[in-house]
């Protein structure tokens, strides 16, 4: 779910992880970023500007901070244009870098591409015999998945609604926890393995212990909006070398395809849970959990909350908004990592599969991006770019690939 | 096949598009976004493309022998012209884009044609010359001797010159194309689509390597031999 301070992550299917995944929709109020939460004060708030809420109170555009009266619509627009552009790519940016962690760890690390078995939310194997009970297999683990995925956000939506904040924070804690030093401690394994660089066990424990460390008070607590932005990422991009690694290559697809319907029905539906999480976070005013989503927050200082009474006529008044900035749920980085990093693990070896995966997701982000300017909720941030990133992989797989392969063979550029 | 020859080719092919991306485009976000779309553009008409090939690939049941030559010829044909078939559109929807921008607000330096000509240019120059050559210099850092059956061993650095021009070129095509559409001068358009199909086929002589092509064309014959010997210990 992707909203200006919502975002919503997809469902996780590792329990620790779930509850990571949930989609969490901030307050909706585009420059309360900075409100510190009852539960526990969003990580970067003495980095944020302040409320600039004498702005917009009315206002129900997160876009623009568009509360000064009498400033010509066409400023107000095409500065909604220039900062919308700038929401764009302070997304980009993000996305594009988990996904370059994860396609470089699967083209140099081999344990994420070796089979090593299968989690026991994808039970059935996909070794069968005959194509009809691989792909019936692949739709029963998928259904498997999903339900899981299915029943942990309503049971956080349920958690939310009573008020367990206690219980969905030690949740919550846990996952970081496993994530930050478990799955860090077997990839730094690996990598290490990978390069045949050897690393003393003390060092090892400093090293694992500090990235963890950190990364649990930046996450859940305060530290600067860079670092914690970072270790989401870095989280994020952990996660889907998991998923990449225990999901077989049939369910694989067919659970990106089933967790972008699942996504749209959960956000758009007004019964769907993630909806339903979003008011009533929105009722509470409240801010959503940091350890679940991306934000990114672009911090500005409070210019103008009153007009110049000199400068009457004077349409280029500085414009400092307080912008909110965008958020993007980590579910959404990360099945986003999974589709890039199995085209890149499975295309058999070719880049150009990669490469049009990520940039069609990138349209994909774009074009959500764009809606969410028109409609101005939050939305499902999954489904257009899965969408476009599964028919880019399996045309460029059996198309593209075969032309271009041709081509380079004798040097014809087109 | 050394990590200097894939440095080097790989800046000789991508040094002058990514300065220009440097400096003239990761300043402006709204410039990235017309960037990425204009790759988006040429990737789906390489897709058209790809699948004009195929279906005449599959029409004329895959036979060898000189029939693959002329469906390559074909395919190359064709996707130039569904390449140029894009451009045009791409300009279409700018025009649009641009004509509301002005109707929004007044600001003239927003976004000119002229900028928007060249964004385009570059956007589909990169993606071509990205799919062009990725695969080839990913191949350049593995094992192998290049021309080692009496071939050029100067492949790397042909393509990376070729990957170059390609780039530079559709750069400048689209200027070209947007300035001609602009100004209703067609025959720029024409122009552009005959020097894209005069540099779209040029090819070397495919004779020279028959049994190579019935190898598959995913690696350039005179190292795939090479790399089948050393492939046996390399996992």
């Amino acid at each position: 779910m992707l909203t200006f301070m919502a975002s919503d992550s997809e469902e996780e299917v590792c329990d620790e992880r779930t509850s990571l995944m949930s989609a969490e929709s901030p307050t909706p109020r585009s420059c309360q970023e900075g409100r510190p939460g009852p539960e526990d004060g969003e990580s970067a708030a003495p980095w944020r500007g302040q409320d600039g809420e004498e702005d917009h109170e009315e206002d129900p555009d997160h876009y623009v901070c568009s509360g000064v009266p009498g400033r010509p619509p066409g400023l107000e627009e095409e500065l909604t244009l220039k900062y919308g552009a700038k929401h764009v790519i302070m997304l980009f940016v993000p996305v594009t870098l988990c996904m370059i962690v994860v396609v470089a760890t699967i083209k140099s690390v081999r344990f994420y591409t070796e089979k090593n078995g299968q989690l026991i939310y994808t039970p059935f194997t996909e070794d069968t015999p005959s194509v009809g009970q691989r792909l019936l297999n692949s739709v029963l683990n998928t259904l498997i998945m999903i339900s899981v995925i299915v029943v942990m956000t309503i049971f956080l939506v349920l958690l939310y609604k009573y008020r367990c904040y206690k219980f969905i924070h030690g949740w919550l804690i846990m996952s970081s926890l496993m994530l930050l030093f478990l799955f860090s401690y077997i990839y730094l394994g690996e990598v290490l393995k990978t390069y045949n660089v050897a690393m003393d066990y003390p060092t090892l424990f400093l090293t694992v212990w500090n990235f963890g460390a950190v990364g649990m008070v930046c996450i859940h607590w305060k530290g600067p909006l860079v670092l914690q932005q970072a270790y989401l990422i870095m989280i994020s991009a952990l996660m889907a070398l998991v998923f990449i690694k225990y999901l077989p290559e049939w369910s694989a697809w067919v659970i990106l395809g089933a967790i972008s319907v699942y996504d749209l029905v959960a956000v758009l539906c007004p019964k769907g849970p993630l909806r339903m999480l979003v008011e009533t976070a929105q009722e509470r005013n409240e801010p959503i959990f940091p350890a679940l989503i991306y934000s990114s927050a672009m911090v500005w200082t409070v210019g103008m909350a009153k007009l110049d009474p000199s400068s009457q006529g004077a349409l280029q008044l500085p414009y400092d908004p307080e912008m909110g900035g965008v958020k993007l749920g980590l579910g959404d980085f990360i099945f986003y990592s999974v589709l890039v990093g199995k085209a890149a693990a499975t295309g058999s070896g070719d880049w150009n599969t990669t490469l049009a995966c990520f940039v069609a997701i990138l349209i994909g982000l774009c074009l959500t991006l764009l809606l969410l300017a028109v409609f101005k909720k939050a939305l499902p941030a999954l489904p257009i770019s899965i969408t476009f990133g599964l028919v880019f992989y399996f045309s460029t797989d059996n198309l593209v690939r075969p032309f271009m392969d041709t081509l380079a063979f004798h040097q014809l550029y087109i | 096949m050394t990590a200097a020859v894939f440095f080097g080719c790989a800046f000789i092919a991508f040094g002058p598009a990514l300065a220009l991306y440097i400096f003239t485009i990761a300043t402006e976000p709204l410039r990235i976004i017309f960037l990425i779309i204009g790759a988006f553009f040429w990737l789906v008409s390489l897709l058209l493309s790809s699948l004009v090939w195929f279906l005449a690939g599959t029409i004329t049941e895959n036979k060898d022998g000189p029939v693959q030559k002329y469906l390559l010829m074909f395919g190359v044909l064709v996707s130039v012209f569904i390449q140029e078939v894009f451009r045009f559109g791409y300009y279409k929807i700018l025009k649009k884009a641009s004509e509301g921008l002005k109707n929004i607000s007044a600001d003239e330096t927003a976004l000119s044609m002229r900028l928007l000509a060249y964004v385009s240019g570059l956007g589909f120059g990169i993606m071509s010359g990205v799919f062009s050559f990725v695969n080839t210099l990913s191949d350049s850092l593995g094992p192998g001797t290049v021309g080692i059956h009496g071939d050029s061993p100067q492949f790397f650095l042909v393509s990376a010159f070729m990957t170059l021009v390609i780039i530079m070129l559709h750069l400048f095509w689209g200027i070209v194309f947007f300035d001609g559409c602009e100004k209703k001068k067609w025959y720029a358009l024409l122009l552009v689509l005959l020097t894209h199909l005069l540099v779209s086929t040029l090819w070397r002589d495919l004779s020279i390597f028959p049994c190579r092509r019935e190898r598959g064309a995913e690696k350039e014959g005179w190292i795939q031999e090479e790399e089948e010997l050393i492939n046996g210990v390399w996992p």
